[in-house]
């Protein structure tokens, strides 16, 4: 047999068959359902009266509507209305299961898929939202469709899909101390474009990326769809199965050996041909942010917005000027949470840094945990605490303000350092200012009052 | 799906790279406003101003242009998030085709989906297309073929463009999907029956809360 990629085996053995036009028709292993795509796809299935093909493939469970708080304005209880309310009735209706908030295992969809081990190598898993690239992490072939695809997956269990062309992206070198894959991430994206990977299914590999954890790996894959990647993939290897390893959803023992056996060989075989590829060597990366409205609107550390070829929407919408520095700009908000940076490495991080110390008086600080199961680790570890002590406000999981629609959000004209993954206009809240940033930048930050890049 | 086979229209230029689709639709208003209204919520950022009123600079707010059923856009045009809404709000408002140098990856599917039809021109045969949108002030019509996969500019310049086949038979065809994979029952079954011996840890959960 001809060298595979790691993405040309797991299509191929998705694959149920081919039409005349050359479209696949790809079996789907794993879906996640949320409170919107997820409700609004389980909405129109009631309609049409369809059948759910195999409703003991998916999971429900509300992020991002559910609001974080401990009580609802008039205008969330609305939201809780139909949207979540609803994904947990259709999900009992056609028996799939639903995590709802108090089960324990509630969270965003792309934290819970991964730490309940839901989400596993080889797997094809889709959900209807667009960071189902997370889930790469783990090598699971993920990738984010829209709503008709949600309710084509409840009624097949299936995608017509065409097939990507394949890159690679290999980390050499060695990150340097207080540098995270956030900021990798954050770097390759200002390298490469917000459009690197479109019509691609992109392969993270190298030294950079075998030496990072799953939850790292997570984050890289994470913003992979802000690199353009609508499929992030990096092959599992021993740290991705010591991490499955015990999860509630992971082979059960007598499985177990089998399914290592099979996931051993879910690799890049040498020699095996990329549409296209770059080898870049990590070693150099520094903390990132964000200055403009699109993720590959990046500088670093000491950086500052381009002097000349800056977009001028980019920098009026954001209030700042050609050549200006960013460090210093004061700081209203600081957000730690989302899909990105909520899982309980990125909490160790933060608590490490504000442990004993206070958010400056501007700053209004939030972590939300991405699941029930971070904020539970988080408060046995005594990690909220510390959080609470410092004047973070300490949530219950969700979306909450990254995308701004379950009543969290940054006020108009301020200025947020954000874990999250999006600065697009108005993702945060009608003319929030959002700077992307790694927990630990965005921590300091929350500290000072003002944008800190430091690599202490 | 509705099917899609030739159209005319106005052109409107929006030469922006990078419109996500939180900017053709934000999240906020696509969930408050039924499907069918969320043309006037399209691309709400540019198009209205804080106080409510539409903002005279935005091209959508111009005569001829708020008649545009094609919108000539810049690079990486719908990416974001997945939110097939971004397509409907562009139904909403009239738009049928896009024609940028890339789009989304997600995006491209969804308007797929919805008979929209969206164009990928490259560098010089864009630059054109876009120039065309912006000279003729709208007083032309553009005319782009799916059969033929061609842009026909105002002054009769003809623009060919690649397009997926199977992309193309569903677009014409305007097909009900799930109808169609229905066909395929038996190869899905016979598919889910030999994995479920290759790979019993897919399906072990199958009846796991
Ligand atoms: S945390 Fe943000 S990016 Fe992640 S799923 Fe929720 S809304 Fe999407």
């Amino acid at each position: 047999m001809s060298p595979a990629t790691l993405f040309d085996k797991l299509w191929d053995r998705h694959l149920v068959t081919t039409n005349d036009e050359g479209l696949d028709l790809i079996h789907i292993d794993r879906s996640l359902l949320t409170d919107l795509s997820g409700t609004i796809g389980l909405e129109e299935m009631e309609q049409d009266d369809s059948a759910v093909a195999c409703p003991g493939l998916h999971a429900a469970m509300p992020d991002h509507v559910i609001p974080t708080g401990s009580e609802d304005t008039p205008q969330q209880a609305k939201l809780r209305a139909r949207f979540v309310v609803n994904l947990d009735r259709l999900s009992k209706q056609t028996g799939i299961r639903h995590f709802a908030r108090g089960s324990g295992r509630q969270g965003i969809v792309h934290v819970v898929g991964l730490e309940q081990g839901f989400t596993l190598p080889g797997t094809t898993l889709v959900c209807g939202d667009s960071h189902t690239s997370t889930h790469g992490a783990v090598g699971a072939l993920a990738w984010g469709i829209g709503s008709t695809e949600v309710k084509h997956v409840l009624a097949t269990q299936t995608l017509w899909m065409k097939r990507p062309k394949r890159a690679r992206v290999w980390l050499d070198g060695t990150l340097q101390r207080g540098v995270f894959s956030k900021d990798l991430i954050l770097w390759l994206i200002g390298r490469l474009g917000a459009d690197y990977g479109r019509e691609h299914a992109v392969e993270f590999t190298g030294p950079v990326i075998e030496a990072l954890s799953v939850e790292a790996r997570a984050s890289v894959c994470n913003l992979g769809v802000e690199m353009g990647a609508r499929f992030a993939l990096i092959a599992p290897d021993d740290t991705t199965f010591r991490y499955l390893a015990g999860r509630t959803y992971a082979p059960e023992p007598a499985l177990w050996e089998a399914a290592l056996e099979d996931w051993r060989r879910l690799k890049t075989d040498p020699g095996a041909q990329f549409d296209k590829e770059i080898y870049l060597d990590a070693s150099e990366v520094t903390p990132q942010i964000t200055w403009g409205i699109s993720p590959e609107q990046v500088t670093n550390l000491g950086g500052a917005v381009p002097l000349s070829g800056a977009d001028d929407g980019a920098l009026d919408y954001m209030g700042l000027a050609p050549g200006q520095s960013l460090e210093g700009l004061p700081v209203d908000y600081v957000f730690i949470g989302s899909c990105a940076n909520s899982r309980i490495e990125d909490l160790r991080l933060v608590a490490d840094i504000v442990r004993g110390k206070r958010v400056a008086e501007r700053v209004t600080a939030w972590v939300v945990p991405g699941s029930e199961a971070v904020k539970r680790a988080a408060e046995d570890e005594g990690l909220a605490k510390i959080f609470l002590a410092a004047g973070f406000q300490w949530r219950e999981p969700g979306c909450s303000m990254c995308n701004a629609v379950n009543g969290d959000l940054v006020a108009p004209g301020k200025r947020a350092v954000s874990t999250s993954n999006r600065n697009f206009v108005g993702r945060q809240g009608p003319n929030a200012r959002t700077h992307l940033a790694s927990p630990a930048t965005a921590a300091a930050c929350a500290l000072a009052g003002e944008i800190r890049l430091s690599q202490e | 799906m509705k099917a899609f086979i030739t159209h005319k229209g106005i052109a409107a230029p929006l030469p922006l790279d990078n419109i996500d689709t939180d900017v053709i639709i934000p999240m906020g208003p696509l969930m408050m406003t039924p499907r069918g209204e969320l043309g006037k919520k399209a691309f709400m950022p540019l198009r209205y101003r804080e106080d409510g009123s539409e903002a005279p600079e935005f091209v959508l707010n111009q005569a001829p242009y708020q008649r545009a059923s094609i919108l000539v856009a810049g690079r990486n045009f719908g990416c974001g998030s997945s939110r097939e809404g971004a397509v409907h709000a562009l139904e909403g408002f009239g738009i049928r085709i896009v024609i940028a140098p890339s789009f989304g990856d997600i995006f491209f599917g969804n308007c797929i989906k919805n008979g929209v039809l969206p164009v990928i021109l490259e560098d010089a045969a864009h630059d054109s297309a876009l120039q065309a949108a912006g000279i003729t002030r709208g007083e032309a019509f553009f005319k782009v073929s799916l059969p033929d996969q061609i842009v026909t500019l105002p002054d009769g310049t003809c623009l060919p463009f690649d397009f997926d086949p199977g992309h193309k038979v569903r677009l014409l065809e305007g097909m009900d999907e799930i109808a169609l994979t229905e066909q395929y029952r038996q190869d899905v079954l016979d598919y889910q029956e030999k994995d479920r011996r290759d790979r019993p840890w897919i399906w072990a959960i199958e009846h796991m809360a």
